[in-house]
């Protein structure tokens, strides 16, 4: 865990005092709608179909028990009893009164969790890999970087109105859980042939209207030169990006009209001004903000205890550790992913309760910590293998240990129009019509990896793009209608899905989606070739064949 | 989608005029009264565009009650009932169209 400092406890207790006097303000009518949008805005409110909406940022996705207790006490508080966990690394209250606010914001502000930054036009949540610190497979904790990127950018001046919104995702592993190659930057973490740490720079990646992968503007930045390489990213973009038209003001659209090298060029004339200047990251620097991460005091342990081997027995439990549990970098330990997936529930939703089973589990068995993936679901990435069953029992009563991630029913889905203002069609309901249809476990066990995404918009907030079949609400006459896609991903291999064909109607969808899977078990060349690699192979044209034909 | 603040007003059936309430972003609806009742049955419901943007225009009048009106499309049904007239408002009137988590 990152121990924050005075400076952060005492500034977020100012803002909610701020933010509390602006309150006051508005209720009074000493401030107007237009006055006060920008003013919540900034804070992290919306205002969605039928309530208002806090967003709270979940630093690079980690959490410790004290603070997920406190997310629980505010949705149990002010909220209705849940919160909804997106694929930004942010959890979402949907019915919050503008007059509780302040005290839901007080509440969690103790805990140094905040709504600033997740909306408006600057630098967002930093987001990471959920398996940080945790898996065997990464150069270096990204979290040390994404927290360097925090302090930089919060409340930085010159980034407060970018020409839109702008987010920044790391890996330190080569397996990509960030989906960093669809973010404005993308950062992937390794060491050079001298063994130097350092960043694989991508820039322009995005979805909404007009979605891209990243470029790669730098091959290996030395990780010293972050903030200076980053500063010179924004600065291009401040000075270059279009202010006249919201549609093509993401950098995405700036790095397509002038090319990733031109762009590359101008990024690299600004940094060579700056690169040794005041962002120049010190061994100091660096070695502060890691000496801020606590780690948890691993006691060396066996692998595969005995305790474990007898639990395997139990083929609920051995399904369960099969689909859920993941290898550690300290022998004898684990990381489990959380699913927030029960089939039939809407996808990313934790109750209150369940947010305090997690953090129970954490305090007993996790070390006080809880991470947040950008598939909607939580992950404990610190256990010791031997507690696996207790954990599992403990999942397992409060609905939590359905062994479905990463399979079909493991769906990531936008709120849409349920309680989006900007919605064309619903994502939730489709989502769980969709897990209902493949609830038999071994079935999708069987259908493999296989990732579907849904947004309820253009905008893109479920990443339909980059699902392996990628589903996307419009609206036609008043009705809702869906564009399906197939072959997206969203990993190191990151790709944009190809049109399956017209669309269909919300009745349509889940019949249609067992179709394409129906045709991939059909057309596969074994049970090993996953749904994404069929789709490569193939193309999508024999799925639009036969699933049109049967529509 | 543009939101419905943003898009022209069209009128070709009975419409009403509806906002968030500011204190808490519950669904309201313009009534008779000129005031905001959170029971659609309550609401003015009109049916010309110059009726609309008079009705729009006062309840814009003051932002203290409720925010972000716009027009919106309703039913009137054969008992005389008035429903939401597109889904979009029915969620807005019954909430989310499925059983939220508990
Ligand atoms: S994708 Fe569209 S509908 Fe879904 S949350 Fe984002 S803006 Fe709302």
């Amino acid at each position: 865990m990152y121990v924050y400092d005075e400076f952060d406890r005492a500034f977020l207790a100012e803002r909610v005092a701020e933010f509390r006097d602006q309150v006051a303000r508005r209720l009074s009518g000493a401030l107007s709608e237009d006055e006060f949008k920008p003013l919540r805005l900034m804070n992290g409110v919306y205002l969605q179909l039928h309530a208002y909406m806090l967003r709270v940022a979940i630093p690079y996705g980690t959490l410790s028990s004290d603070q997920l207790r406190r997310l629980a006490y505010v949705a149990r508080t002010y909220d209705r009893g849940y919160g909804h966990f997106t694929t930004r690394q942010n959890i979402q209250f949907n019915w919050i009164k503008l007059e509780d606010l302040p005290d839901a914001m007080a509440a969690l502000a103790e805990v140094g969790v905040h709504g600033i930054q997740t909306s408006g036009n600057c630098i967002r949540n930093v987001t990471t890999d959920q398996w940080a610190g945790a898996t065997p497979q990464e150069f270096d904790d990204p979290r040390i970087w994404a927290e360097i990127l925090r302090q930089y950018s919060t409340l930085h001046p010159e980034f407060t109105y970018l020409p839109r919104k702008f987010k920044i995702a790391i890996t330190a592993a080569p397996k990509d859980r960030a989906a960093t190659k669809v973010h404005d930057v993308g950062l992937r973490l390794h060491r050079n042939e001298a063994g130097e740490l350092g960043f694989e720079v991508l820039v322009g990646g995005g979805l909404g209207r007009t979605p891209f992968v990243g470029k790669s503007v730098r091959a290996f930045l030395p990780a010293r030169h972050l903030l200076s390489y980053i500063e010179a990213i924004m600065r291009v973009y401040n000075q270059y990006g279009r202010r006249d038209n919201i549609y093509k003001a993401r950098i995405k659209i700036l790095v397509h009209e002038i090319g990733a090298e031109a762009f590359a060029k101008a990024v690299e004339a600004e940094w060579e001004a700056i690169r040794d200047g005041a962002l120049h990251l010190s061994d100091e620097i660096i070695a502060d903000i890691r000496s801020r991460f606590l780690y948890p005091d691993f006691q060396p342990r066996a692998d595969q205890p005995a305790a474990l081997a007898t639990a395997l027995e139990d083929p609920a439990f051995a399904a369960w550790h099969r689909n859920s549990v993941h290898p550690h970098k300290v022998p004898g330990h684990a990381i489990v992913t959380v699913s927030l997936k029960a089939i039939g529930a809407p996808p990313g939703d934790a109750t209150a309760d369940q947010m305090e089973v997690v953090a129970a589990l954490a305090d007993d068995f996790g070390w006080r910590e809880i991470r947040v993936g950008h598939e909607q679901n939580l992950c404990l990435p610190n256990v010791a293998q031997e507690d696996l069953p207790a954990i599992w029992r403990r999942l397992e009563a409060a609905g939590l240990a359905t062994p479905n991630v990463n399979h079909i029913s493991d769906i990531i889905a936008c709120p849409g129009l349920d309680y989006c203002a900007l919605a064309n069609a619903r994502a939730i309901p489709v989502a769980q019509e969709i897990a209902k249809r493949f609830a038999d476990l071994e079935r999708s066990r069987t259908i493999g990896r296989l990732h579907v995404n849904i947004s309820g918009c253009i905008n893109a907030c479920g990443h339909h793009h980059v699902g392996h079949i990628g589903i996307l609400g419009v609206e036609k006459n008043g009705q809702e209608f869906y564009q399906i896609t197939l072959g997206g991903r969203a990993d190191e291999h990151a790709q944009l899905g190809t049109l399956l064909g017209p669309a269909v109607s919300y009745e349509q969808v889940p019949g249609l989606i067992e179709d394409v899977v129906d045709t991939y078990i059909e057309l596969r060349a074994g049970p090993d070739e996953l749904f994404i690699d069929t789709v490569a192979r193939l193309g999508v044209e024999p799925f639009k064949e036969r699933v049109y034909a049967a529509h | 989608m543009a939101s419905p603040q943003q898009q022209k007003l069209k009128v070709n059936g009975p419409v009403a005029v509806t906002a968030n309430r500011l204190t808490d972003g519950a669904v309201v609806w313009r009534t008779a009264q000129e005031d905001w009742s959170p029971d659609l049955a309550d609401a003015l419901i009109v049916t010309t565009a110059d009726q609309a943007i008079a009705l729009l225009a006062s309840a814009q009048k003051r932002d203290t009650d409720a925010v972000g009106a716009y027009v919106a499309p309703v039913v009137i049904e054969a008992d005389g009932a008035i429903a939401p007239g597109n889904l979009r408002e029915r969620i807005r009137v019954a909430g989310p169209t499925f059983e939220l988590p508990h």
